[in-house]
């Protein structure tokens, strides 16, 4: 009687001793997932504290004036979306073409695994590596010059992963049982797809659109040789002109413009019109998928 | 009929097939275009004098081609920026898929996502210009701009990497395992550490390998805040200059096919294949330490 009581309360003080390592651990594991919240909020609130005062009308209608030290930054904005825009028309076929091969015509085996890995190994490029072969071929070797166009299919190389790994999800969600009925009704696969299965994926794929789209938008090393230059007053008119662009504007602005401090606020606010840009973006389409996925329960 | 049907769908198939061969194709590009730019400097000095050369002076008569100072630099980077962004991104996927009520995880994924999709020369403008001038005075040091702040904007450009595919990794371990563990009378820490992380620990590494790729490709942090001295770095608050900065800050200025040019391009080489080894290794550990359910562990 006596030994089960030794045993049972040593017991009861080992349990607590656990319990309290697991408190401590499981406070710290909170803390990290914390960490990254006051990241995001730190940079964030910053940028927008610091950058607000910049933000007028004319700051976003007028072009850059007196060496950039007045003046907007209309052509940036206008030359963002160019470019965003141009490589998502330009990498959304090929990525929803290729993702409707992967999943619904690839069979298991070496080459699905050879074209999966060259899919990883595209999105693992470096920024700046995607920079030189943009001035590489597109820019020297097709002959296009530092232009619009060589900048939009750089970018669009570049979110193509992006794409295709977005509507593989979109097209995995939609359940198989629409294929069977089809197939059963004697549709032809081709016929399925882009009768039953793409119309159901696509509130996903554009979800994933508008995520590439502000991937692309944010990018600078990227165009930095292929497409972006430090001053061009004008609006472009074709897709041969050079562009200037919000994210490559902050960089010159805030490391090689003639007077950096001066020119603070304007980095600021340029700052704060990419992220807000961006950040919309990613948060209109992760507000889209989480309604289209409580749907689709 | 039937004919015609076959027909259509079969040259549908063979169309989505070559598209699917985009990726490989331009993946191919990219490393044909680095070789083509990159080889002739091997001309004036060789491979291992290029990597193991201690000296980068590209501009200077004679000039010194020697990358040693810049792979270094980009190894300390990555190995000083994973000691931060491995345990905060993995501890971060822990939180979110074992210990955070259903409702706040789906606050903070939104958050891991928007950290992500913050545009790099945001995250290095607010390097330089926020953490600089702080580390700067906390630490008496003569520049803010240096290795720790680089590898410091860096952990949170690969936190979520990491996170997200942890999560994953964590998330599809079988409920039974843990069940299992519990009802023998282990604490929900004990579960975690024994038998979930162990059981998920494939997709951890697959998700950290990620991380440390995205890591040491990343273009715009290191060019703005890692300081830019092309030297070996004694301490962790020397500035440094990496590869992806000195390819992105030198391209520009250098003349177009000349020596310089062609360094600059070959340094994208070991770049390329830096990140190319690190997806290489990650598919291998995907594939062969599959998770399949109760025999991974």
């Amino acid at each position: 009687m006596e030994e089960k009581k030794i045993f049972e309360l040593s017991f009861e003080k080992a349990l607590c001793r656990r319990k309290r390592v697991q408190k401590i651990l499981f406070m710290l594991f909170r803390i990290a997932a914390l960490i990254n919240c006051a990241a995001l909020f730190l940079i964030v609130a910053f940028i927008f504290m610091k950058g607000w005062k910049a933000i007028t009308w004319e700051f976003l209608t007028q072009s850059p004036l007196e060496m950039m030290t007045k003046g907007g930054i209309l052509p940036c904005i206008v030359g963002t979306l160019f470019l965003g825009i141009g490589a998502i028309v330009v990498a959304l076929p090929i990525g929803v073409a290729s993702a409707i091969y992967l999943n619904e015509y690839a069979r298991p085996g070496k080459l699905l695994r050879l074209i999966r890995l060259g899919i990883s190994n595209l999105a693992g490029v470096p920024s700046v590596v995607f920079g030189l072969f943009g001035l590489a071929f597109f820019v020297i070797w097709l002959k296009m010059g530092v232009s619009i166009i060589a900048g939009v299919l750089t970018l669009a190389s570049l979110t193509l992963p992006v794409i295709i790994g977005s509507t593989e999800e979109a097209l995995k969600s939609v359940p198989n049982t629409y294929r069977e009925a089809s197939l059963a009704l004697g549709a032809t696969r081709w016929q399925t797809i882009y009768r039953v299965v793409v119309p159901a994926a696509l509130p996903g794929i554009l979800t994933g659109a508008i995520l590439g789209l502000s991937r692309a938008a944010g990018e600078t090393a990227p165009i930095m040789f292929t497409a972006a230059v430090f001053y061009t007053p004008n609006i472009p008119a074709s897709p041969f002109d050079k562009i200037m662009a919000l994210p490559y504007h902050i960089y010159v602005l805030a490391t090689a413009g003639t007077n950096i401090e001066a020119t603070r606020p304007l980095q600021y606010g340029t700052a704060l019109v990419l992220i807000t840009l961006v950040l919309g973006m990613n948060l209109a389409a992760i507000v889209w998928r989480s309604k289209l996925r409580k749907k689709m329960k | 009929m039937t004919n015609v049907r076959s027909r259509t769908d079969k040259s549908v198939r063979i169309f989505f097939f070559s598209v699917a061969l985009a990726s490989i194709a331009i993946l191919f590009m990219i490393m044909l275009f680095l070789f083509m730019e990159g080889i002739p400097i091997f001309k004036k000095v060789s491979v291992t004098e290029f990597i193991f050369g201690k000296l980068w002076y590209p501009t200077s008569s004679p000039p010194d081609f020697g990358i040693f100072p810049l792979i270094l630099a980009s190894i300390v980077v990555t190995l000083v920026s994973a000691a931060i962004s491995i345990p905060l991104g993995v501890m971060t996927a822990v939180y979110l898929a074992e210990l955070a009520h259903k409702r706040v995880a789906e606050l903070i994924k939104p958050v891991v996502e928007l950290l992500a999709a913050l545009p790099s020369v945001v995250i290095g403008f607010f390097g330089m210009v926020i953490v600089a001038p702080f580390l700067q005075e906390t630490f008496g040091i003569p520049t803010g701009l240096n290795l720790f702040n680089a590898a410091l904007m860096l952990s949170f450009m690969s936190v979520p990497t990491i996170c997200s595919i942890s999560e994953d990794a964590i998330y599809s371990v079988p409920v039974a395992l843990k069940e299992g563990s519990l009802a023998l009378g282990a604490t929900h820490w004990e579960t975690l550490i024994r038998v979930i992380i162990p059981a998920s620990i494939s997709g951890i590494s697959t998700a950290v390998i990620l991380g440390m790729s995205r890591a040491i490709g990343e273009t715009m942090v290191v060019l703005m805040v890692a300081g830019g001295a092309a030297m070996i770095p004694e301490s962790i608050f020397d500035p440094v200059r990496p590869m992806p900065a000195s390819i992105a800050a030198e391209m520009a200025e250098a003349p177009f096919r000349g020596d310089h040019y062609y360094a600059l391009f070959a340094t994208g080489i070991v770049l390329f294949l830096f990140t190319m080894l690190f997806n290489v290794i990650a598919d291998h550990v995907t594939h062969k330490y599959r998770q399949t359910g109760e025999a991974s562990l």
